[in-house]
């Protein structure tokens, strides 16, 4: 019996002879997805990234990376013949005179605060459930390093804009380039061309960091992410018996898992064109141009760098000197040493815990948070300890708007970061450990009743 | 006939769809599932929604319509596509979890892998000879690439931070570039000022300046006469991180109140105007650097010599004290 071919055969013989893909395509769409829920954080991070190229290759279009004084003439009353930059002055453009300019750069910015968000929530689910543990520890390295070059893409990314806002952050930014200890004066007249604000190359600097070597950075690290990903099979959760740690059950990628994944990139997409469309964020027009003489009050970052804010806010006022000379200027500690603490304490801990427990074995089957209460306590103290400096760093609103005292909200904080995760530890470590012998007893209840059930038949 | 014949066929064609195949290889690779056709139509009727969504966005985009319009468009495009392939995975998509083995660590590959690497150096006798010898090259071939790099800033030339356009008899001008009077400074404001005739664009170039009761000075010694009639000038710019110092505390309400000071709106440094920008509060590591005034014949403000000490963040190296003073 002849069978009619599918009308997709052809294209797939075409394909195969002139690349051998078949192999790899026929694997690929059979690879299995365990399900749940937490495994698409990763995924909506992707999607934000896919978002974040399309709107910034189109932004790209139209603005114009340079510090070239000009005079404002377009249709923004508030700051017409005000000097400006060329930079500010296009960003102004794409915003009031590019037909669907301002919805693109509205959804680029939403997109980078979705991305960063997405990333450390997928790092909280990995880091819980222990899917950093072996074979998965250069996964995760990517991963964290994904995150901290996130950060700085997108502290570029609005730096270049040269609103009051971007260049109070460049401010900050060369104060602590120039703040770590011996080679700060070198580091800070290298990257910005000479002293702040230092040489108009500068610009040009930011931006092909922004649109090409940071992007080309965090594309090469998710093929490799996700390639080391597939290589290793996802991690799954004991929902089944038949899952352990060297069989999975899973949803195949064709067809399966496809349409899902999909869905989920066209929702994101939905969502932050959506937040681009009708949320208004970084109304750069009101900020007005940079002038090194001028800052406003209540200046907050993106959310990302509030943790540096509050960092940077919290420490005593001193600059450590040796004979009258400084050795370590003070923004060191709180934009400089705190996220490298932070940053070690990440991309470490894999081995770190190794160490700890002397566990060297080969993990698939996921944690859940109560099965590692030294892990879940550090993580959930760990967490603490930055989310409260981060806090620190909107002390000013909490001024503001509930009216609370700065320098008290300030010296409560330098008390509260070290007491609360050290309290944070414990309370996590022994709810843990509660769940787990409450689970113990029902399951030793069931045992028993199942027990008594058969001797009385 | 005609007609019959087409009517044949028609019945063929409807009944073949009907009609389970048999014809079918025994074993498929993907199961088999129950037909939907209400979960066919909603994908249809989603994605027809979609694509009127997006015809809209181009209308809107023609008529200059506003950005929500825009973005609500959009974003009804991707949100129906969305939830079309939701439904789409839900009723139209065969379910099936499969099992599979994870995959085993390949150690005959990896013994393999250490032997060619082993096996390959059979004629060097001198490994470590090689190596100092390779090591160096990588090393100084490396420190070449790099060096180009140095052009990108005055590196090593840390004078340029120290850089500030204040000379002795140099006014004091406004925002506008008019020359600043003393009798224009009132207190309980502050002012920024600029060097006449000088670039704008440098850490060391603003000023902030505020009047007090000259009784109320404690300048540190040797600073006498640096804030006639209680006029004092200080670097606008924070010496913690660089930002411009442009909130001035006055409270109304002594002694309840923190004392009056000169705030940086972006890490809350607090300098005391009265003691020579002495730090009260926040990170600040370092005074706000003080400039000399004097008043000139016409009453304007002129600087009387240097700042007391560096402007702008600390770095390694910067002194604490002020440097030189003349």
């Amino acid at each position: 019996m002849v069978r009619r071919q599918a009308a997709t055969a052809e294209p797939i013989r075409f394909i195969d002879e002139r690349t051998g893909a078949a192999p790899f395509a026929r694997r690929m769409l059979r690879y299995l997805f365990p399900d749940h829920w937490s495994f698409l954080l990763g995924e909506v991070a992707l999607y934000a990234f896919v978002v974040l190229v399309g709107t910034g290759i189109y932004l790209t279009l139209f603005f114009e990376p340079s510090l070239a004084d000009t005079v404002y003439t377009g249709v923004y009353g508030p700051l017409q013949g005000r000097t400006m930059s060329e930079a500010y002055r296009s960003a102004l453009d794409i915003s009031f005179e590019v037909d669907a300019g301002l919805l693109m750069r509205q959804t680029h910015h939403w997109a980078a605060d979705v991305f960063v968000a997405a990333i450390v929530l997928h790092l909280l689910r990995i880091f819980f459930t222990g899917a950093f543990r072996k074979p998965r520890e250069l996964t995760y390295l990517i991963g964290v390093v994904m995150l901290f070059a996130a950060l700085l893409e997108g502290y570029l990314g609005y730096s270049m804009v040269d609103d009051l806002l971007s260049g109070m952050g460049l401010a900050i930014g060369n104060g602590v380039a120039l703040s770590v200890p011996v080679i700060g004066g070198d580091l800070a007249l290298l990257l910005w061309g000479g002293a702040y604000p230092g040489d108009p190359t500068f610009e040009s600097r930011m931006y092909i960091a922004h649109v090409l070597l940071f992007p080309a950075l965090l594309a090469t690290l998710i093929g490799l992410h996700l390639a080391l990903v597939a290589s290793r099979h996802h991690t799954q959760f004991r929902r089944l018996r038949a899952q352990t740690d060297r069989r999975l059950v899973g949803v195949p990628t064709f067809p399966g898992q496809a349409p899902r994944s999909l869905g989920l990139m066209f929702a994101v997409a939905a969502v932050l064109f959506a937040l681009g469309g009708l949320v208004q964020i970084n109304p750069i027009w009101l900020w007005g141009p940079y002038e090194l003489a001028l800052s406003t009050n209540g200046a907050q970052p993106d959310w990302y760098l509030g943790w540096l804010i509050g960092g940077l806010r919290l420490m005593p006022g001193f600059d450590v000197t040796i004979g009258g000379y400084t050795l370590i200027p003070n923004p060191f500690w709180g934009g400089v040493l705190f996220p490298a603490i932070v940053m070690v304490v990440l991309l470490g801990f894999p081995w770190i815990e190794r160490r700890l427990t002397g566990d060297r074995s080969i993990h698939n089957v996921l944690d859940r948070p109560r099965d590692a209460p030294a892990r879940t306590g550090f993580g959930l103290a760990f967490l603490s300890w930055v989310f409260l400096i981060f806090v620190a760093g909107s002390a000013d609103r909490a001024t503001v708007f509930l009216g609370l005292d700065y320098a008290g909200q300030i010296a409560f904080y330098r008390v509260a970061v070290w007491v609360v995760p050290a309290l944070v530890f414990f309370i996590a470590r022994a709810a843990c450990r509660a769940l787990q012998r409450a689970e113990e007893l029902e399951r030793e209840q069931h045992a028993a009743e199942t027990e008594g059930r058969l001797v009385g038949r | 006939m005609r007609l019959r014949g087409w009517m044949i066929a028609l019945l063929v064609l409807l009944g073949r769809r009907r009609r389970p195949r048999h014809d079918e290889p025994e074993e498929r690779i993907v199961a088999a599932g129950p037909p939907s056709p209400r979960a066919e139509l909603a994908v249809a009727a989603l994605l027809v929604l979609a694509a009127l969504a997006a015809a809209l966005f181009v209308v809107l985009y023609a008529i200059e319509a506003s950005t929500q319009a825009l973005g609500g468009a959009l974003a009804g495009a991707l949100g129906l596509v969305a939830a079309a392939l939701i439904v789409a995975g839900k009723h139209l998509v065969v379910e099936e979890e499969l099992p599979a083995a994870y995959p085993e660590p390949h150690p005959e590959d990896q013994a393999a892998v250490g032997r060619i690497v082993g096996e390959s150096g059979s004629r060097i006798t001198r490994k470590r000879l090689l190596g100092a010898a390779a090591g160096t090259a990588g090393c100084a071939l490396g420190a070449a690439l790099v060096t180009p790099a140095l052009s990108l800033g005055p590196v090593f030339d840390p004078s340029s931070l120290y850089r500030a356009p204040w000379r002795r008899g140099r006014r004091l001008v406004d925002t506008a570039g008019e020359p600043l009077l003393a009798d224009g400074i009132a207190t309980e404001t502050f002012y920024t000022a600029f060097p006449e005739g000088a670039s704008r664009d440098e850490l060391g170039a603003p000023l902030v300046l505020v009047r007090v009761d000259p009784s109320e000075l404690r300048l540190p010694p040797g600073r006498e006469d640096w804030a006639p009639e209680g006029i004092l000038a200080f670097s606008k710019i924070c010496t913690h991180a660089g930002c411009a110092v442009s909130l001035y505390r006055t409270p109304k309400f002594e002694p309840v109140q923190p004392r009056p000071a000169l705030v940086c709106p972006c890490h809350y440094s607090a300098f005391e105007p009265v003691t020579g920008g002495q730090v009260i509060f926040g990170p600040a590591g370092r005074p706000l650097p003080q400039l000399p005034l004097m008043i000139g014949a016409g009453r304007e403000l002129v600087a009387a010599g240097r700042y007391s000490g560096a402007v702008g963040p600390s770095w390694s190296g910067v002194r604490k004290p002020p440097p030189e003073r003349r």
